[in-house]
């Protein structure tokens, strides 16, 4: 019998039949007749003029056929483009350089081998300027202006606020206790295990089709067309399989501009794929806030007001990926699962020679960086307060009861209930005998910590009313057509870099129409095919495109039951649908299954309707969704190394209805882990000259199989009420929640001896030397 | 990353191999595991002209026992080190280091004597080498001369070896009863490159230290060798009190920089605390007969 | 832009060698540079893209393939060097239209998301079981600390191994 495969079955993924033998498609894998290969010459200065580029030696190397500058783009006006932030970008200079790593010039050969050669062949002559790197001293009155292209002659970019500063102000002064803790979330790198590239081909009707590494190829294509004045019906995207997103997918980068030009000039197809190296060097960067944060409460532990100020680092350009009415993201979200009465953000965002970016690191505009601060914030409170920080939580979570629930800074929570989450997990863990153990081992000089996170996030971006990216609103869509034998293929807006659509997509379907998911093959990313939709980040797919398949299967079903009412003989209003298929009322046997209504819609229709079965849905989503979750760490800390180890990590997640059990698990198994990436081992970081300290995978650590967690997962179930399913969205939740988790566990476990904060990434050095100063080693 | 162009050769024997790298006077290099110098090539931070593949030079790749040493083939895999029950049994500071060394597929390439003969500090069998005594067999146009590990490693890749000379066997001293070893090492992940590393070598007899080796990974040009530390073991009791002597002298030679994988004054302390670690594991061994 | 004008005659190219290696059981034979990487003869001169490129450095293990039924790093070995040796490729793991326990492994398990890792980690996967038919979780983890995946968290991976273990010894589906 066929499995229908609907929502909350954990149905095998589609997909993985081409990955598992090797017969993904990846752009790397794209080859055409007569393709030409890219490389880039970049800059090893943070801050230089251009003086010379020379490229006789290349043009010499055997097998270069170009090399490109900026001023061959600039008759174009390419050699500028803008960033979606609006801000712009250079693609290649004309002058100067402003990032060590940034694109200088593009060799073009027959080989990847002759193209790097190439790019080892051209010199370029520079004159050092003094680079900016540290973003305060950016702002001081004296520091050198770094976009010497803009009429404001200053490095601040933007002010941006939210909330109310003079209540927040004296609400803090009234409180009974307060704290105040400055938190750096240092620059990190995405560093999906398949770096960015793209191939370019014109055909011989002056069509460009790009396979390119995108999140999001609608969006593409149309700033493809209003950039470079090309016709936008002569432009397809296709976004084939993407090896990893986590955002870093979502920006145009210089060298898909490059490679496009390159082809269009030789008239040749042109692959371009960036090595570690550059991806890590050059590609958009994630967070960079230096925060300030101020976090007041009652004697009694109930918390008053909240008050943020950050310092955004956004290298050398404002590039960040978010909605354009949201400079600094969803930062917002800061007040978290807490009802403070009283709540102000302000952040400042700075340009410094480093590359740009701002893009998000598996999370949905800035919610990382709003959970880690309160999260961490709350932690600092309670042990003020002398109150455990589970109780602290406990007492102050916003109760069930208030949802929808309006936050002091304009977010309406769609659902939640916090407290039986962090129950949860607290009972999964053993919480109380935790503390009991903590109490035994300080005894003997041990140091081992427990810390809990209760995050809350905003995903799903969103509402037309508030959501654009250059004015592009944030919908998703997706179009279902069956066929004759009941079979269906539906397409949609967003795009796949691993979490499963195509399994996903088909059970929401599977579920509304009663055809089996296996019968339903999804497909995104083309955008000659599919239906525009801004893409796939910030875990929107779910709630937007999610939503849109449901709306478009429920159109169908409404023509379906005019179909069936007719095979049946009966009138539509005799006719429910029930059990996956439309039956008489009271009259179970008598039905017609959304197979036997297919076929008729294209043998035997009513007269004067329309032929066929299908649908669209635009799906403008009236709300986002507030997935969260409570999560519970344990760490042993080696004393003499400080060496910290995870011994338990327990993650109990809300995201509303799940469609996909195993799939969910997935993704909550992988946000986690670069949570932890991201609290234990990543940060890029720059000496006073701008230099990249370590630019490979030999130096930036990812997390390996060794040292991640064992996680441990539950859930609890609690649908949005707006989502026509009651999905929320989960791929980034863990990546949110975790690092806060991480470092509270770590400073539980040296809180006797008045540790308050640690910096991420908390490294072995970080610890030893609170342990040296704190004579306690 | 591509690496730039070069001329290969895959000679059958080592004088065959001595003589192309004479020919290229030390702008050619011996390709053994190759996991150091490809990505240093890829990188472009090394050019050589020709590459000298010694893989297909019959019987390089050996561990066995043979006269008063044990003789370890320079194209042996790291991993043949962790499968080898010899290593395993009586040299236990070799499997330490080399299952510790990169990943179990860097592992099953990369060979004992490129890691031995790269210079680099931060590599982790220098410091075993410099603790066992070791001494290294290298052919060279003249034939074959040996060169002590104390006397090899002159610079941050810079070693005794000329141009045209290849290491071709590593030799290390016989345990004898009393005889025991380990290596720690601190790593900030699985697979990187050490924070630091501490090597030793102990022969206990009759309750006391008769004679002791050392050697410091990462916190110098090169690998370093602490003989006062290890001279400072002599004739003491094995114990806290002489492992504590020991490991301050070590981090008094130490000359660390900090660097991505911590501070200076991080890494010297950690050389006190591994030196410490690794001597009790050494004593335990050695009353284990290892 | 500026051009080359046209390859100039007496350019320098190669040097070039000539590699025969057996890959996935059929023999190949091609003149290369001698600089070419394995992994760019796998996939830009065979075709086999299933193997994949993603750090340069030898460090994440995306470009993992058998080499004489050893797991090595593709990207870090020449063509040349495994010259009339055997390479077995994640395209060589299914016989006859059935897939190997490794890749059912995965599937079962739901080790893969975005799948580019996954031909590298099977690879791996399939050599550790040769060598070690029922390793234990922490030998697992230990065994694929040279392929890094940056969308599993590694926990289902593990899972897809033990599977894939259990199935070899004739286990059947658990």
């Amino acid at each position: 019998m066929t499995v229908l495969g609907g929502i909350g079955q954990p149905i095998k993924r589609k997909e993985d039949a081409r990955f598992i033998r090797g017969k993904g498609n990846y752009v790397d894998d794209v080859q055409l007749p007569g393709m030409l290969y890219l490389d880039i010459v970049r800059s090893p200065y943070a801050h230089a003029l251009i003086k010379y580029i020379d490229i006789e030696k290349a043009l010499k190397v055997p097998g270069v056929l170009a090399v490109i500058r900026g001023k061959d783009l600039e008759a174009a006006k390419l050699a500028w483009m803008p960033t979606l932030m609006s801000d712009k970008q250079m693609v290649l200079p004309i002058e100067r350089v402003m990032f060590q790593g940034q694109e200088v010039a593009a060799v073009v050969a027959d080989s990847r081998y002759a193209a790097a050669d190439g790019v080892a062949a051209v010199q370029v002559e520079y004159e050092a300027m003094e680079p900016v790197v540290n973003p305060m001293k950016a702002l001081e009155k004296d520091a050198p202006v770094i976009r010497w292209d803009k009429e404001n002659k200053t490095n601040h970019i933007w002010h941006w606020e939210v909330g109310d500063r003079k209540a927040t102000d004296a609400a803090l002064k009234a409180s009974d206790v307060t704290v105040t803790q400055d938190l750096y979330i240092p620059r990190i790198h995405v560093s999906s295990i398949e770096t960015c590239g793209c191939v370019a081909a014109f055909d011989a009707m002056g069509k460009l089709t790009v396979w390119m590494t995108t999140q999001a190829p609608h969006a593409i294509r149309t700033v493809f067309a209003l950039v470079a004045g090309l016709p936008e019906q002569k432009i397809r995207i296709i976004s084939p399989d993407i090896g990893g997103g986590f955002g870093g997918k979502v920006p145009v980068y210089p060298g898909y501009v490059i490679a496009v030009v390159a082809a269009l000039k030789t008239g040749h197809p042109v692959k371009w794929v960036e090595d570690r190296t550059e991806n890590l060097q050059s590609d958009s960067f994630a967070r960079d806030y230096h925060i300030t944060a101020e976090i007041g409460a009652t004697k009694g532990g109930k918390l008053t007001a909240l008050k943020v100020k950050t310092i955004a680092d956004h290298g050398y350009t404002d590039a960040a990926a978010n909605p354009s009415k949201f400079p600094a993201g969803l930062f917002h979200i800061v007040t978290g699962s807490y009802p403070f009465e009283k709540a102000f953000v302000e952040v400042d965002g700075v340009y410094t020679n480093k590359p740009p970016g701002g893009i998000a690191y598996r999370c949905s505009f800035r919610v990382t960086e709003a959970a880690y601060t309160i999260e961490r914030l709350i932690d600092i409170l309670a042990g003020k307060l002398g109150m455990d920080p589970a109780e602290f939580r406990m007492k102050n979570f916003i109760p069930q009861q208030a949802f929808p629930y309006k936050s002091a800074l304009g977010w309406e929570y769609d659902s939640g209930n916090y407290g039986p989450a962090l129950r949860k997990a607290m009972d999964i863990i053993g919480y109380e005998s935790l503390r009991k153990e903590q109490v035994e081992k300080r005894k003997r000089g041990e140091l081992m910590g427990i810390g809990i996170s209760s995050f809350t996030e905003i995903v799903g971006a969103g509402p037309s009313h508030t959501f654009d990216i250059l004015g592009l609103k944030m919908f998703d869509s997706c179009e279902v057509r069956i066929h004759p034998t009941g079979k269906a293929i539906a397409r949609f807006g967003t795009k796949s870099q691993g979490q499963g659509h195509e399994t996903t997509y088909a059970q929401i379907l599977a579920e509304e129409l009663g055809i089996p998911a296996e019968d339903i093959a999804v497909e995104e990313g083309d955008t000659d095919t599919a239906p525009y939709g801004l893409g796939t980040y910030a875990s929107r797919s779910t709630p937007t495109a999610g939503a849109a398949a449901a709306m478009a299967a429920r159109k169908i079903r409404e023509k379906a039951k005019l179909i069936a009412a007719h095979l049946l003989e009966v009138s539509p209003g005799d006719l429910e649908w029930k059990d996956h298929k439309f039956s008489v009322k009271g009259l179970p046997s008598k039905g017609k299954t959304m197979q036997e209504i297919a076929f008729a819609a294209y043998t035997n229709h009513p007269q004067g309707m329309e032929a066929g079965l299908e649908a669209s849905d635009y799906y403008d989503p009236p709300n986002l969704t507030f997935p969260f979750g409570s999560y519970i760490c344990v760490v042993d800390i080696d004393k003499e190394t400080g060496e910290v180890k995870v011994r338990r990590f327990v993650a109990v997640d809300d995201c509303g209805t799940i469609i996909n059990p195993m799939i969910v698990e997935g993704q909550i198994h992988g946000g986690l882990t670069m949570g932890f990436a991201a609290a234990m081992l990543e940060e890029i970081q720059y000496d006073e000259n701008g230099n990249i300290q370590g630019g490979t995978f030999m130096d930036y650590l990812l997390p390996t199989a060794v040292e991640t967690p064992k996680w441990e997962t539950a859930k609890t179930t609690t649908p949005s009420p707006h989502h026509p399913i009651g999905a929320k969205g989960v791929g980034e939740s863990a990546t949110v929640g975790a690092p806060a988790a991480i470092v509270n566990a770590v400073v539980d476990a040296l809180s006797h001896l008045g540790v308050t904060h640690i910096d991420i990434p908390i490294t072995p050095w970080k610890v030893w030397s609170l342990l040296q100063e704190k004579g306690a080693a | 990353m591509i690496p730039p162009r070069f001329e290969y050769f895959a000679p059958s024997t080592l004088d065959e191999a001595v003589e192309i790298l004479g020919r290229y006077g030390g702008e050619a290099k011996v390709l053994a595991g190759g996991q150091s110098l490809l990505p240093v090539m890829k990188l472009r931070l090394a050019e050589p002209k020709a590459l000298v593949d010694i893989n297909r030079i019959p019987d390089l790749a050996y561990i066995r026992e043979d006269g008063g040493w044990l003789r370890i083939g320079a194209t042996t895999r790291m991993n043949d080190v962790n499968d080898s029950n010899l290593a395993k049994r009586r040299y236990p500071i070799l499997t330490d280091a080399a299952s510790v060394i990169a990943d179990p597929l860097v592992r099953n390439m990369g060979t004992v004597g490129g890691n031995i003969s790269h210079g680099d500090p931060a590599n982790d069998l220098p410091a075993c080498m410099l603790a066992l005594g070791a001494q290294f067999a290298v052919r060279g146009p003249k034939g074959t001369r040996t060169i002590p590990a104390a006397s090899f490693y002159l610079d941050t890749f810079t070693t005794a070896l000329e141009p045209d000379e290849i290491l071709t066997e590593i030799q290390i001293p016989k345990p004898r009863t009393g005889q025991g070893n380990a290596y720690e090492k601190l790593e900030k992940r699985a697979g990187d490159f050490p924070i630091v590393g501490v090597a030793i070598n102990l022969f206990e007899s009759g309750r006391k230290i008769e004679s002791a080796g050392i050697g410091l990974t990462a916190v110098g040009p090169t690998a370093l060798h602490a003989k006062a530390a290890a001279d400072s073991l002599v004739g003491q009791a094995p114990g806290d009190a002489a492992f504590r002597r020991a490991a301050e002298l070590a981090m008094q030679i130490a000359q660390p920089v900090s660097d991505l994988r911590g501070p200076a004054e991080y890494k010297r302390a950690m050389i006190g605390v591994l030196a410490q670690r690794a001597l009790r594991t050494a004593s335990k061994r050695a009353g284990g007969g290892a | 832009m500026d051009e080359a004008e046209a390859m100039p005659a007496e350019a320098e190219v190669g040097p070039f060698a000539r590699v025969r290696v057996t890959v996935n059981g059929a023999p190949h034979e091609a003149e290369v540079e001698t600089r070419t990487l394995l992994v760019h003869f796998i996939r830009d001169v065979l075709h086999l893209t299933g193997t994949h490129i993603g750090c340069d450095t030898t460090n994440c293990g995306a470009c993992t393939v058998l080499l004489d039924g050893k797991a090595v790093k593709s990207c870090t070995i020449l063509a040349v060097q495994a010259e009339g040796r055997q390479v077995r490729t994640v395209e060589g793991l299914a016989e006859d239209g059935k897939l190997h326990p490794v890749q059912e492994g995965f599937v079962e398990e739901h080790g893969l998301q975005c799948g580019f890792c996954t031909p590298g980690m099977m690879m791996t996967t399939v050599a550790l079981l040769a060598k070690n038919p029922n390793p234990s979780e922490d030998e697992i983890r230990h065994a694929i600390a040279g392929n890094l995946c940056r969308c599993t968290g590694y926990v289902n991976i593990v899972k897809a191994v033990q599977y894939a273990a259990q199935k070899s010894r004739g286990g059947g589906s658990k």
